[in-house]
């Protein structure tokens, strides 16, 4: 501990996407003494890439009202979402969006003035009987319009940055309260000490794991490794939602705002398939529905191109005007990546690894909880998650789109909310103990070891290719059976792997090899929770037990790194005010 | 294909120096981000900035064959061999690829780039007319990527004093918003013989954006409202 430097301050928030970044402006306004941590430049993280929206039943273009957008997101979530989570988020969605208009983001609007909304999947008016129109937009890129403002108020509000630091592991005393992070800063490679009385994960989620992914690059999960080495759970890491439409071969993300806007899906014969899985909704059913439907089709012989291995996103016939107007960034990304304007000719799509609806388990007020003493959700002193890496649960087993937007925003609010009464009630920092920079120490010395071995590239490779083939949209007992035993072997590989590069300054092949570590975990995790869970539900499709299971299998999965263990514990089904949605079968 | 890589560590070569490499690779439909990353993978000591990999973040600014520009949407089959990386041009650089941006974070965070507006907050959004909005297209979609500013001569020159094109295209950006109220504030700002004045339009940040923005529009615009205030 002597040796390495330390830096003090009242509360810690790692990840500077828009979950960090609404937590640390509500600290900082409240003249909070909080820190930033963040691998990449703050506008770098991945909230950057969001395209289609932000949902909250404002009623700019048609009735709507927070109960309707709740029981959407029940149904949505496979009824495994926790209630009482659902209906807080739902109803501070409105004045969370307005909150984020009046701090600058650019929102496109209706000719009245108001908030421009648009529809998306899995979204109703009077619970499940017409199409809602509730996702706020700034054109195609508001998450890259939100993170900008949220980037700028938190400069205005003087948060304190640690841009490009690395956060290795989380620093814990023997009463199991949670006292900094151990960091390090990428330019000089120097171990630093972080801190704070309470400190909040929002480090994203994890879908590099997968071989396609919509994902960026920096999507490793490294704070839900953090999570495991601190011997706290994940819960229902089995829940990894595959968007429908990545462009073929190269995964990059179509939003859905283009079937929101009027696009569709076609296979080889010209069919617009999607009446057939889904009569009511068609192309705006739920994503986990449309994932399938496509998957199935290329199965069965009708997908397009000469390798019949994708579907096409037809937008042509929406005109030049609304898609340069609503869908820029989208067509940008069609010509670069495909090769084709929308505008003239329909998209080669592929449902790609999108989004982990599992976690940090967490409360609705971003405190992790974990089984300990008296129950399966005591939280863990100083600890708090929200966003892509947190598991509230407001998304259950598939998320609806728009949802995950709200979720930083909200969860981001409630977190910086609740960190500052537990300032008030803990005045005082606790010691960090000597030892506890140990095993964070070693951790980081074991990638100095010079002699001969494995690539990390390679074995990260090899674990994506296998996660795609073993663990994605259908799954099989023991298709994932064999899976787990590629993937311990694959961990057991990378404790011998070895890596070329001795400098200390911005030594990138380190910085892989840490992400792998915590993407390694992360993958055992998800096919673990995936083989053990023997029904089908949300985005979790189990060929050999293609049913829902409710009376076996409506609980939280929970995954210890010790053992590689599962346990698992209640769905919250009792709603703040409302009243419950009773588990029914779920169609579109 | 070939390349040749600006390479530096500052812990072990005294100088700068390029390094030749040759990667098989099918160069139809890949981008230049692709044969990095596996350039990456053949010699780990190759150290580079990159996250998004779709042109959104900004991560991976580079002087591609002369010409600043984002490696994840420059098709690598555009590109004539051998293929020469470096790092962007007149700015410190912390090893290989990777530049040192302080100066251009400093200058973004100079304009004060947030919405400034006294008035109470209503309940429900402020309204914007669809026109008033416009006004913001080609100006909120700055990815601080920093292809501009480090290919700004005046930038060059004066880096302490000229506040650089990015910078300036996000000052008029809250400027152009009808929601904000610091105009007179910002402009006084911005009257002065160098942060805004030392744009000689040259233009080479209109022509190497990656988003297609342009910034000395912008400064222009700025330029017509210190006119119009004065008279």
């Amino acid at each position: 501990m002597t040796n390495v430097a330390k830096r003090t301050f009242d509360t810690l928030v790692i990840g500077a996407g828009g979950g960090g970044l609404r937590a640390a402006l509500q600290l900082a306004d409240a003249e909070c003494h909080v820190a930033v941590v963040s691998k990449v430049f703050p506008t770098r993280s991945h909230t950057v890439a969001a395209q289609g929206g932000i949902n909250a039943a404002l009623g700019n273009v048609s009735p709507d009202n927070w109960h309707w957008h709740m029981y959407d997101t029940v149904k949505g979530s496979d009824y495994l979402g926790d209630q009482d989570a659902i209906e807080y988020m739902c109803r501070s969605a409105a004045q969370l969006v307005y909150e984020l208009e009046h701090a600058g983001v650019p929102f496109s609007r209706l000719d009245n003035g108001k908030i421009y909304q648009r529809p998306f999947g899995g979204q109703s008016r009077e619970f499940g009987k017409s199409q809602a129109t509730r996702t706020c937009a700034a054109a195609d890129r508001t998450g890259h319009a939100l993170l900008h403002a949220l980037y700028q108020q938190n400069l205005r509000a003087k948060t304190h940055f640690f841009d490009e630091f690395y956060a290795v592991d989380l620093l814990k005393d023997a009463d199991g309260y949670v006292l900094g992070v151990l960091a390090f800063e990428i330019e000089t490679g120097e171990p630093l000490v972080i801190e704070a009385r309470t400190t909040l994960l929002a480090t994203g989620g994890a879908a590099r794991i997968f071989q396609s992914s919509t994902n960026a690059l920096i999507n490793t999960g490294d704070g839900l490794g953090m999570t495991l080495r601190a011997g706290i759970p994940l819960q229902d890491m089995e829940f990894f939602q595959f968007h429908p439409t990545g462009i073929a071969g190269v995964g990059n993300l179509m939003s859905e705002a283009a079937r929101g806007e009027g696009g569709y899906l076609l296979n080889a014969a010209g069919e617009r398939f999607m009446e057939r899985y889904a009569p009511n909704a068609r192309d705006l059913a739920s994503r986990d529905v449309v994932s399938r439907a496509i998957i199935t089709e290329i199965r069965e012989g009708r997908g397009c191109g000469e390798r019949r291995d994708h579907v096409l996103l037809k937008l042509d016939h929406l005109g030049a005007d609304v898609i340069k107007q609503r869908l820029p960034g989208i067509r940008e990304l069609a010509m670069r990546f495909a090769h084709i304007d929308p505008i003239e000719r329909p998209v080669p799509v592929f449902p790609t690894a999108h989004y982990m609806m599992g976690g940090i388990p967490t409360d609705r007020h971003g405190r992790v909880v974990a089984p300990a003493m008296f129950g399966p959700e005591e939280a863990v002193p100083g600890l708090y998650a929200v966003g892509e890496c947190a598991c509230v649960s407001v998304h259950g087993a598939n998320r609806l789109g728009g949802n995950s937007l709200l979720d930083i925003l909200v969860f981001g609010r409630a977190a910086g909310n609740h960190i500052l009464e537990y300032l008030r009630d803990n005045p005082y920092p606790r010691e960090t103990p000597p030892d506890a920079l140990e095993v964070p120490l070693q951790r980081l010395r074991r990638w100095e070891r010079p002699g001969k071995g494995e690539t990390v590239y390679r074995i990260r490779e090899e674990m994506r290719s296998v996660m795609e083939r073993h663990c994605g949209v259908f799954r099989s007992g023991d298709l994932m059976t064999e899976g787990i035993r590629k993937v311990e072997e694959l961990h057991d590989r990378l404790q011998h792997a070895v890596i070329h590069d001795r400098s200390k300054v911005f030594n990138t092949a380190r910085i892989e090899a840490l992400e792998l570590e915590n993407m390694m975990e992360i993958a055992l995790a998800a096919i673990i929770s995936a083989q053990a869970r023997q029904e089908s539900r949300g985005a979790h499709s189990r060929e050999d037990f293609p049913e829902r299971d409710d009376d076996h299998w409506l609980k939280h999965s929970l995954y210890f790194m010790e053992g590689r263990r599962m346990d698992y514990k209640p769905v919250r089904l009792k709603p703040l005010t409302a009243e419950t949605f009773a588990p029914k079968a779920r169609s579109y | 294909m070939r390349f040749s890589i600006y390479r530096y560590n500052p812990e072990t070569d005294a100088k700068p120096y390029m390094r030749d490499y040759q990667l098989d690779i099918d160069a139809s439909g890949k981008m230049l981000l692709d044969a990095i990353l596996l350039l990456k993978a053949q010699d780990e000591t190759l150290s580079v900035r990159s996250s998004c990999r779709e042109g959104v973040c900004g991560s991976d600014a580079l002087n591609i064959n002369g010409r600043n520009g984002l490696a994840c949407i420059t098709p690598l089959s555009d590109l004539k061999e051998p293929i020469e990386l470096r790092p962007l041009p007149g700015v410190p650089v912390i090893r290989d690829l990777v530049v040192d941006l302080s100066q251009f974070y400093h200058q973004y965070r100079a304009i004060r780039p947030y919405l400034v507006n006294q008035d109470p907050e209503p309940e429900i959004e402020r309204l914007q007319a669809p026109e008033q909005r416009a006004e913001l297209d080609g100006l909120y979609e700055c990815i601080l990527c920093a292809c501009c500013s480090t290919a700004c001569p005046s930038f060059w020159w004066n880096p302490d004093k000229f506040l650089g094109p990015a910078a300036l295209l996000q000052a008029y950006r809250f400027l152009a918003d009808s929601r904000d109220q610091a105009t007179n504030e910002r402009l006084d700002y911005l009257e002065d013989p160098y942060r805004l004045f030392r744009c000689h339009t040259i233009m080479n940040c209109v022509d190497v954006c990656p988003k297609g923005l342009n910034p000395a529009l912008a400064i222009g615009k700025i330029r017509s409202l210190l006119v119009k205030r004065t008279i």
